[in-house]
């Protein structure tokens, strides 16, 4: 079992776990995930941890209750455990000095892009975070944003706080003005697909995080398999930061909508299987 | 007992184990295969001839004392079998349920010569099963030796390794990945051909040797082989299996309804979604129509797990011919019986489907042609054959490539160009000191009692270098 050692809301539906994990923490990076299985009876989710202490055996999850589980896993208080945490999962995201980096995050999103902009700050890159969601209440972590010595821009969808619009806008707006050498992006799949569509005719090299379904989160079960120009990737152990360019986000999009009616149905009753 | 001539043995039938009628036991995942009554396994046990030189022994890759355990089941001393057994085969309840022992012991029966040979499989299940239920056949650890091992991977290969060390002494961690130890036993194997509280029993078996399980941990993406070494463990030993499915490599495989027979088998047998308030589900299949490509024990399974999931129509595609299936013949036996269609000669071309969804594949139809490696003959494909089949679900189970996490993560690992371990197939020693290997990741895909042979081979050898070491660490 895993000790949750504060649970807080940090947006409508949005809360932060601290959780003592210290396998994980000791050996996360950034851009990688754990898997977590709430109680004996659960099911297995990927999440992209947000931070890790690797002295206290600590790390950070950001979750957005948009399901059953997450909804479960969102509601274990302060105190409270959790049946399983496995991890660091994944490939690390690239850090290296690339120059200039545009970091998106879209929604909860944020939490993905993150611990990467922060990386990359730290690596000696100048990084502009731009932080897209639906209000003001909605926009996550722009103060450690800030604090990690990243430019911040906040676009909201309605106006509520920075710019009014899409991340694209400002996205654009800060090729047109400047030199972006990486653009990375993590959010819902069509804003993915949107920032994918504003680099690819300046050729900016732009990386995705991508979010498929997963079981066992270590290959085996090959259900996280997405098309990457033309070939057959399982985002559990080949990503799951891969070419922005070369992704089937149709793909991507269908195959993470399996087991939408069963999830729909669980989430209105709250019980996993009332579907059937 | 009254002692009865070799004749005498020849003449007593062999005795078939009962089994669940078809009809009723397609609707539930409990176990198919009933075991034998105490008077057909001392019928069965009164068969064996007592040969002076057992050529069963060699059949089996862990090399259970067949001969002598037998006998001992004939005279009605299961607690001595169950000594014996225990002794030599770490997971007997398991190899009894789903050894091909067609292949193996039983192949090698002199009895099978002129007729059927010795049911080995299943008296192993029987005083297995006998023991776990009289509280028999227990282990003793040995006296501590101090040294210290890691097995990544509670596999078959991992489990024997560790039960295998633990005996001698040793103090044994294992690292899983998954959150239940068992690996194909836990997330593979159908409960309903291997019933999960036998596999409990089983590790419990081993965690009462003073084995350590830990659980939700990668090695290789959380501690390397190099951290283990170095933070006191003596030997490591790699049964992390194959574990990275293989696909059609035909278009549509990225349709909503096609499955790696992994993840099929995982999401029920590890996941529970078979159970009324499972949180992990599969695609409703009440009344669907299912292909399973593949004709080995995985595709059986996954057949026949979709007929008890209410498949209305579950077909086994397979390239070569039934004689050709890799898959346990009484399984095969056992999934037409409940319904599952075998249709022999036929290759998928293309998955078709409309909004993502599956809903059909294209077959070819295949003929033999010249004996390949395997010393099967190949398919070969008939031009201008193609016909469709309407599908909902599509389960490939053509194997496993080798998992790549640990060969990306440990340079100086060896590993083939198709990306299995290099390890002394005796030892299952690798080319990195202090490192052994065996198992899936080493033969690529195979069954678990080869995998368990190899954890054997390894625990040998390993046990062997650490008492090396102490004499020359002593002289």
């Amino acid at each position: 079992m895993f000790s949750v050692l504060d649970t807080r809301p940090v947006a409508p539906g949005v809360t932060r776990l601290e959780i003592a994990a210290p396998r994980v923490a000791r050996f996360w990076k950034p851009g990688q995930f754990v898997i977590v299985r709430v109680d004996g009876e659960g099911e297995r989710i990927p999440l992209t941890v947000v931070d890790a202490d690797p002295a206290a055996g600590h790390i950070t999850l950001i979750v957005q209750a948009v399901g059953y589980t997450t909804r479960r896993l969102s509601q274990v208080p302060t105190g409270g455990e959790i049946a399983d945490v496995v991890g660091p999962l994944g490939r690390p995201s690239e850090i290296e000095a690339f120059g200039h980096v545009a970091v998106v995050g879209g929604g909860v999103g944020t939490a993905v892009a993150f611990p990467t902009a922060r990386a990359l700050q730290g690596a000696g890159n100048r990084v502009t975070v731009i932080v897209g969601a639906r209000t003001a209440a909605h926009v996550i972590l722009a103060d450690e944003i800030r604090d990690a010595g990243c430019d911040l821009i906040v676009a909201t969808e309605d106006g509520s706080a920075g710019v009014k619009g899409l991340v694209t806008g400002p996205l654009e707006e800060l090729i047109e003005a400047d030199i972006v050498d990486r653009v990375i992006a993590a959010g819902p799949i069509p804003m993915m697909r949107a920032v994918a569509e504003t680099t690819r005719s300046g050729a900016i090299p732009t990386m995705v995080s991508l979010n498929p379904i997963m079981v066992d989160g270590t290959g085996m079960c090959g259900g996280c398999r997405v098309r990457v120009g033309g070939e057959m990737k399982f985002a559990c152990v080949d990503g799951p930061d891969f070419d922005a360019h070369l992704v089937d986000f149709d793909g991507l999009a269908r195959r993470n909508r399996t087991y939408l009616e069963f999830e729909r149905a669980a989430l209105e009753a709250d019980m996993p299987m009332a579907a059937r | 007992m009254k002692e009865l001539s070799t004749r005498e043995r020849m003449q007593i039938p062999r005795q078939a184990m009962p089994v669940r009628d078809p009809a009723e036991r397609r609707r539930d995942f409990e176990e198919v295969a009933l075991g034998l009554t105490p008077e057909l396994a001392e019928r069965e046990a009164m068969r064996c001839i007592l040969c002076k030189r057992p050529p069963c022994i060699e059949g089996c890759p862990v090399r259970v004392r067949i001969d002598q355990f037998i006998p001992l089941v004939a005279s009605g001393d299961l607690a001595g079998a169950a000594r014996m057994l225990a002794e030599d085969n770490a997971l007997p309840a398991v190899c009894g349920r789903v050894c091909p022992q067609e292949t193996q012991c039983e192949e090698l029966c002199v009895l099978g010569r002129k007729g059927l040979p010795v049911a080995i499989g299943a008296l192993e299940r029987y005083v297995a099963d006998w023991a776990r239920e009289h509280g028999a056949g227990r282990q003793a650890p040995t006296a501590p030796t101090g040294h210290r091992i890691a097995v990544v991977g509670a596999g078959p290969a991992g489990l024997t390794c560790a039960s295998d060390l633990a005996r001698l002494g040793h103090e044994v961690t294992i690292f899983e990945a998954l959150h239940e130890p068992g690996g194909v036993l836990a997330y593979g194997i159908p409960r309903f051909r291997l019933p999960r509280d036998i596999v409990g029993a089983e590790i419990r078996a081993l965690t009462d040797l003073g084995v350590e399980i830990v659980t939700d941990a990668v090695i290789g993406m959380a501690e390397s082989i190099d951290d283990l070494l170095a933070g006191g463990y003596d030997a490591v030993f790699v049964g992390v299996g194959a574990g990275l499915p293989r696909f059609l490599d035909v278009p549509g495989e990225d349709l909503v309804g096609v499955y790696s027979a992994n993840e099929f088998l995982t999401r029920v047998n590890l996941m529970k979604a078979h159970q009324a308030g499972a949180a992990t589900p599969v695609i409703d299949l009440d009344g669907a129509r299912v292909a399973v490509f593949g004709g080995g024990n995985t595709a059986v399974d996954a057949a026949r797990t979709a007929v008890r999931l209410g498949a209305a129509e579950v077909a086994m595609l397979y390239r070569r011919t039934r004689a050709e299936m890799p898959a346990r013949a009484e399984e095969v036996e056992h999934a037409l019986e409940e319904g599952v269609l075998l249709t022999e000669q036929v290759a998928p071309v293309e998955l078709t489907g409309t909004d993502g969804r599956l809903e059909g594949v294209r077959l070819l139809r295949m003929e033999q042609g010249e004996p390949d490696e395997s010393g099967r003959r190949r398919p070969v494909e008939i031009p201008g054959s193609e016909f469709d089949l309407p599908i909902d679900l599509a389960v490939v189970a053509i194997g496993n490539a080798p998992n790549p996490i640990l060969r990306r993560t440990t340079a100086d690992l060896e590993h083939t160009k198709w990306g299995t371990l290099v390890a002394d197939p005796d030892t299952g020693e690798t080319r990195k000191p202090g490192v052994w290997a065996g198992g899936d990741i080493v033969t690529g895909g195979a069954t678990v009692i080869l995998a368990m042979g190899a954890g054997r081979r390894a625990a040998q050898a390993i046990h062997r270098h650490l008492t090396a070491k102490n004499d020359l660490e002593a002289g």
